[in-house]
């Protein structure tokens, strides 16, 4: 049975079609990797997987239930690291992560030793008790990976994890998603813009364009099936060369006008 | 039982490190207080009726509740805009949780705003009936309290941004102040004035309030502690009901 199971799955925005009708399954263990280019839908869709959005239409099976009837089991099952940023900026770098533990019901035992570790993990240790907001967007883009590794879901989704890092640190972290994958048969979802890493991670992929899956298969099958020798060209070729608008919300909006007068 | 303490200690924290904001909102009432108190205090004496402050400063104290209050109901938005919502929305506990915790959070703040406005209110020279009274007063306080981080809450629910803020401080929040009866008797006002403080929730608010403190009331402190009660326990209800059909977008 496969972990995830997607059926017919659509969500409109009003006359928008963010996704149209996709269907797809993850079998337990495997690394999926769901590319695409900007606006085609892969946020949408991972907010339907993980109960914050309702679909329009379709179903969402995570072990065999439907979500939206079992959607407490469902949000203990997984672990996501957002696109956009989701700290408490208010609150230093440890307590996001005690929070978080607390929230996520990891036990009491241990708990401040996984923190530790995982600060250290990111190089955030000697960083821990000063407040989030006096971060760097790549220091806050590592407190939300460890964060999302506190505890150990079935399924981890990540959303564009390592925008704006650098290799190195991509790198480790990359390493890390793949051990715990390996070692604890953890199911990941990701989406990112880096075809390299699509390449070297994942054993399935699916691209998806103007919220319809174009694409589906291993690495091997999809560069076959377009003849090309690498994940980015068969990306460019499946997707086209065109730049896409991507219109700012108005969180993105609110965040530029809060960067102009908040300045550090 | 975790989550509701983890996210009322969220907001404890945010209130005690932003100073700034705790001793900013404290110009308000005291503006009230000296403006409004000493300034119709010499004509409220002539009409008969006592001392001003000593009627103003219940008044003034229920306004920082409900001012704040109504603040940490609203900043739900912020949550929603900054991401934080997200990471608690995912998290596998009940919605309902989620938002009593981040209420009582809010009205535990807005409830310790009033203790330092009453504190405020003894240095420019109110004192109250009977200090063992004060003790009920803070339970009054925390009942407004509540009532209106919940109100706040439920309203953040379908806001999107910051926008709509000022019209709920226009629209909402003013006009449940002024026509509350904080700053005047509601003996003897024009009909049409009293019906609306009739509705006013926070009318009851200040009533118990003058009740505890000074000991007069125009209603009876049964009364309006009856319908503070009924009244919080719907709002969260309503409140709890708007949270958890909440989609973040």
């Amino acid at each position: 049975m496969p972990i995830i199971e997607v059926k017919n799955l659509t969500k409109k925005f009003k006359d928008f079609v963010a996704v149209d009708d996709i269907s797809f399954s993850i079998e337990k263990g495997e690394v999926f990797a769901f590319l695409g280019p900007n606006g085609a839908g892969k946020t949408t869709t991972i907010k339907m997987l993980t109960t914050l959005l309702k679909p329009t239409s379709g179903d969402i099976y995570f072990d065999g239930k439907n979500i939206e009837e079992y959607n407490k089991e469902t949000r203990a099952g997984i672990g996501i690291v957002f696109q956009d940023p989701s700290l408490d900026d208010e609150l230093t770098a440890y307590e996001n992560m005690y929070f978080h533990a607390v929230l996520y019901g990891v036990t009491k035992i241990g708990r401040k030793d996984k923190i530790t570790e995982l600060l250290k993990f990111v190089d955030l240790w000697d960083r821990r008790d000063d407040l989030v907001k006096t971060f760097s967007g790549g220091m806050k883009r590592r407190l939300e990976i460890a964060r999302g590794f506190l505890h150990e879901p079935k399924v981890l989704f990540l959303d564009e994890p390592t925008l704006g890092l650098d290799p190195q640190t991509r790198n480790v972290i990359w390493e890390r998603v793949k051990k715990i994958n390996k070692d604890k048969q953890m199911t990941v979802f990701l989406t990112t813009h880096y075809m390299v890493e699509a390449e070297q991670m994942a054993d399935k992929i699916a691209i998806i364009d103007h919220g319809k899956i174009i694409a589906m298969g291993t690495v091997d099958e999809l560069k076959k099936q377009t003849q090309t020798t690498s994940v980015e060209e068969a990306f460019l070729k499946l997707t086209g060369k065109q730049i896409r608008a991507d219109e700012a919300s108005s969180v993105d909006q609110m965040r530029n006008r809060r960067k102009m007068f908040t300045r550090r | 039982m975790t989550t509701i303490y983890i996210l009322w200690l969220r907001q404890i924290k945010r209130y005690f490190r932003s100073k700034s904001r705790i001793v900013g909102s404290l110009g308000q009432p005291l503006l009230f207080l000296v403006a409004l108190g000493f300034g119709f205090g010499p004509i409220y004496q002539k009409a008969g009726e006592g001392n001003y402050l000593d009627f103003l400063a219940p008044g003034v104290i229920a306004m920082s509740v409900l001012f704040t209050a109504i603040f940490f109901g609203v900043e739900l938005i912020w949550d929603k805009q900054f991401g934080f919502l997200k990471e608690t929305l995912v998290a596998p506990v009940s919605r309902f949780n989620i938002m009593l915790g981040r209420t009582l959070g809010g009205s535990t703040v807005a409830t310790i705003q009033g203790v330092i406005v009453f504190l405020l209110t003894l240095l420019i020279g109110f004192r109250p009936n009977s200090w063992a009274m004060v003790l009920l007063a803070v339970v009054v306080m925390f009942l407004i309290a509540t009532i209106f981080t919940a109100l706040g809450t439920a309203i953040a629910t379908i806001l999107n941004d910051m926008h709509g803020f000022q019209l709920i401080m226009s629209f909402l929040v003013m006009p449940l102040f002024f026509l509350s009866g904080a700053i005047f008797p509601l003996q003897g006002i024009p009909r049409a004035l009293e019906i609306i403080a009739r509705i006013d929730p926070l009318t009851y608010g200040v009533d118990a309030l003058r009740a505890t403190l000074i000991g007069q009331s125009f209603f009876n402190f049964g009364l309006d502690l009856t319908i503070l009660l009924g009244l919080g326990v719907l709002i969260l209800a309503v409140g709890s009901l708007f949270f958890s059909r909440m989609e973040v977008k």
